[in-house]
């Protein structure tokens, strides 16, 4: 009863006051605003990069046979990144990949994971660092087949970490080229993979299955392909069974289709339109590998089973690879993951979100003083209400409840007009740099409620003043 | 024959101004006034009746002494127990209205009872009530700078009767009006005295006002030089009944 009254009373004191209220509620609008505006381009940014980098697996391990070195764990990581991504990518950017792989590796150290990092940042395209470990991006570095993993290794490492391992993936990248049906075309990379792949790389089945151990062993010449290209090539019409023909510069490859994947875009190649979209063909392992230069695995990826602390288990593989190498003299195989570089993109960011956040809280800590100011000067200009209210019967709470709930109304009025501001901001902010704008509902809430702390804060001294006014005093005030 | 309101028994009110400098403003004040009187304290300003007013009005306490109202011992009680006590007991008419700013006469007249505690029917009610009382209804939804003086005053003591206290304790409510109001406003006084029963306390320092009251206490330098029945007041009182006959 009473807090309507006094939000009634309030509500008509800011009204009385217009100008005065709307300048005591401008260093709460922008306080507000600013903080809701950084946040939410923060979120935005870090909710596509996180979303972009888990679509390639964030919680997979990754395993390179990589030359020896003294380096620090940079290396690991810039070349981490170009290994995972290079089934995808990798024949198609075959050139550059090969190019930029003697500045990766040789190089290494900082200017390989910085450009990793920007390639992120720059949201797909550009030069790839060590996208080539493909069929034609050979390392430059001499690793023999000798040195690379042999599937039996990679068995027995699925055997020893049974308990772990949900699955491992093998690729290899095969031929680039073209699906062609008598009126269309579509871009394919044929990849060659094993059983794993699936479940590493989340692949849903649309229709049909996806490649069995047999097709491995096998080598039956089957192949899984997008629902992208069965749109195109296909039409309606049933694919499973059917025969396509991959056409690259050299040779022509015929697959029989028996699954349908479901595409899925990886947060960097937005921009690609359907038209001129490259998806994967999925063939056998043993297909590919017919026509491959090495025989043995320089990369491989492990999906951990839920619940697996991915950090030391990477440690675990490390360790365990680190002994099956022991007596090789110029390459290691390393156990890397995402995890830790989608960590420190993120803590980067949320650092850089928390410091602007913090230079405009500084402007909330003013827009507070000058409530605090406004409110002072209030319940100067009223002390004969005051006194007056006292002499009526009011007890210093009811006071004291008047003011605090006046200091709250301006505050909240002025976090809701910073909130709306705020909204706007953060989506045209997100626009602008090209994300798609995430206002989280709890930012709001919390803003609010900030909001209005403040008000609680900065009200309390003024209307603790007000409440201890003697009536006496109050009532003969001029 | 009635019971006694006020009891005020050897009041002093000192001030500090330094150690040493002692200010006594009330010396020893013994006041009864009895249920349904009507009295005037005069004298000259300095005499300390603003002093004596804030200590009838419960807004200040004695220094040493004893009063009690309507039952209540004042001296015993904390500031929050005073606030209660002038929400309940006493109702203030002012010299300059006071009234509250922004808010409506009803709203002001509510305001008391919003203290009390009532429930928005009954103190809408009651302030419409009061408001026609003193002649004030159609007024009641304009705000206290839409009013003249004499209107302000009258939404004053509506608001003053509100919460049906035992005195009403008006300083000077005719000082800022001009003659013809001013007597308006007495005459609502003495209306609520002989209409209601009030008991009315009225400190001025106008005469010719404590002329109209029943009793007169003459206040100089804080202590009391005369309590009088006042002859005049019973004079036409007898008046207005022979008229009346």
């Amino acid at each position: 009863m009473f807090i309507k009254e006094n939000i009634l009373l309030a509500i008509a004191g800011l009204r009385a006051n217009k100008m005065r209220s709307l300048l005591t509620m401008l260093g709460i609008i922008i306080g507000i605003a600013s903080v809701i505006g950084v946040v939410s381009v923060g979120d935005a940014m870090t909710s596509s990069v996180t979303s972009s980098m888990s679509s390639m697996g964030a919680t997979n391990i990754t395993v390179n046979v990589q030359e020896k070195s003294t380096t620090s764990t940079t290396s690991t990581t810039s070349t981490t990144s170009g290994n995972n991504t290079s089934g995808k990518n990798s024949a198609g950017s075959g050139g550059a990949g090969g190019s930029s792989q003697g500045g990766n590796k040789g190089t290494q150290g900082g200017g390989g994971g910085a450009s990793s990092v920007a390639s992120l940042f720059g949201g797909g395209g550009g030069g790839r660092p060590g996208g080539g470990y493909g069929r034609q991006g050979k390392p430059t570095s001499t690793a023999q087949d000798i040195d690379l993993m042999t599937m039996d290794q990679i068995n027995t490492l699925q055997e020893n970490f049974s308990d772990k391992i949900s699955s491992i993936s093998v690729n290899e990248s095969d031929v680039a080229g073209k699906v062609k049906s008598e009126t269309t075309y579509a871009n394919i990379n044929t990849v060659g993979t094993n059983v794993g792949y699936q479940d590493v790389k989340n692949l849903a089945m649309q229709e049909g299955r996806y490649l069995a151990q047999n097709d491995v062993d096998e080598v039956k010449n089957v192949a899984v392909v997008s629902d992208k290209l069965v749109a195109k090539i296909f039409g309606d019409d049933d694919p499973i069974g059917k025969d396509i023909k991959v056409y690259n510069s050299n040779a022509i490859y015929t697959y029989t289709v028996i699954g349908v994947y479901k595409y899925q875009a990886s947060g960097t190649s937005r921009t690609t339109s359907d038209d001129d979209l490259t998806t994967d063909l999925y063939v056998p392992i043993s297909v590919a590998k017919k026509t491959a230069a090495d025989k043995n695995y320089q990369t491989f990826t492990i999906k951990p089973k839920d619940g697996v602390d991915v950090q030391a288990f990477t440690t675990e593989i490390t360790t365990y690879l680190s002994k099956l190498y022991a007596r090789n003299r110029e390459f290691e195989a390393v156990a890397s993951n995402m995890e830790s570089m989608l960590d420190s993109r993120t803590s980067m960011m949320s650092s850089i979100s928390i410091a602007i956040s913090a230079i405009a809280g500084i402007s909330l800590l003013v827009g507070g003083i000058g409530v605090m100011n406004i409110m002072l000067v209030s319940v100067t200009e009223r002390t004969r209400e005051i006194g007056t209210r006292k002499a009526l019967g009011a007890k210093s709470g009811h006071i004291q409840m008047q003011f605090i709930v006046e200091s709250i109304i301006i505050c909240s009025i002025g976090g809701i007009l910073g909130i709306l501001l705020g909204v706007g901001l953060g989506t045209m902010g997100s626009k602008a740099m090209g994300y798609s704008a995430a206002i989280s509902p709890l930012v709001i809430i919390i803003s609010f409620g900030f909001s209005m702390f403040i008000g609680v804060f900065f009200g309390y001294y003024p209307a603790k003043k007000a409440a201890k006014l003697d009536p006496i005093e109050a009532l003969r005030y001029e | 024959m009635s019971k006694n309101i006020i009891e005020m028994k050897n009041i002093i009110k000192s001030f500090y101004i330094g150690t040493p400098n002692e200010l006594n403003i009330l010396k020893g004040i013994d006041i009864t006034v009895k249920e349904g009187e009507f009295v005037s304290i005069i004298g000259t300003s300095g005499s300390g009746k603003s002093t004596l007013m804030n200590i009838i009005g419960a807004l200040d306490r004695p220094t040493s002494g004893n009063y009690v109202l309507d039952g209540t011992n004042i001296d015993e009680i904390s500031d929050n127990g005073l606030s209660e006590v002038r929400n309940k007991q006493i109702g203030f008419v002012f010299q300059t209205y006071n009234l509250i700013p922004r808010s409506s006469a009803l709203k002001n007249v509510e305001l008391p009872m919003l203290y009390y505690g009532m429930n928005k029917k009954d103190r809408r009610q009651r302030a419409e009530e009061l408001l026609e009382l003193v002649g004030m209804k159609d007024r009641m939804n304009h705000q206290p700078n839409e009013l003249s003086g004499g209107q302000k005053q009258r939404v004053a003591i509506a608001r003053a009767l509100v919460n049906n206290p035992s005195i009403i304790l008006a300083d000077e409510p005719t000082g800022a009006l001009d003659s013809a109001t001013g007597r308006m406003v007495m005459d609502l006084f003495h209306k609520i005295h002989e209409q209601e029963g009030k008991t009315i306390v009225l400190i001025t320092h106008n005469n010719e006002l404590a002329d109209e009251t029943q009793r007169i206490i003459t206040l100089r330098d804080g202590n009391i030089i005369s309590i009088a029945d006042n002859e005049k007041y019973y004079r036409r009182f007898r008046e207005e009944e022979k008229i009346c006959l």
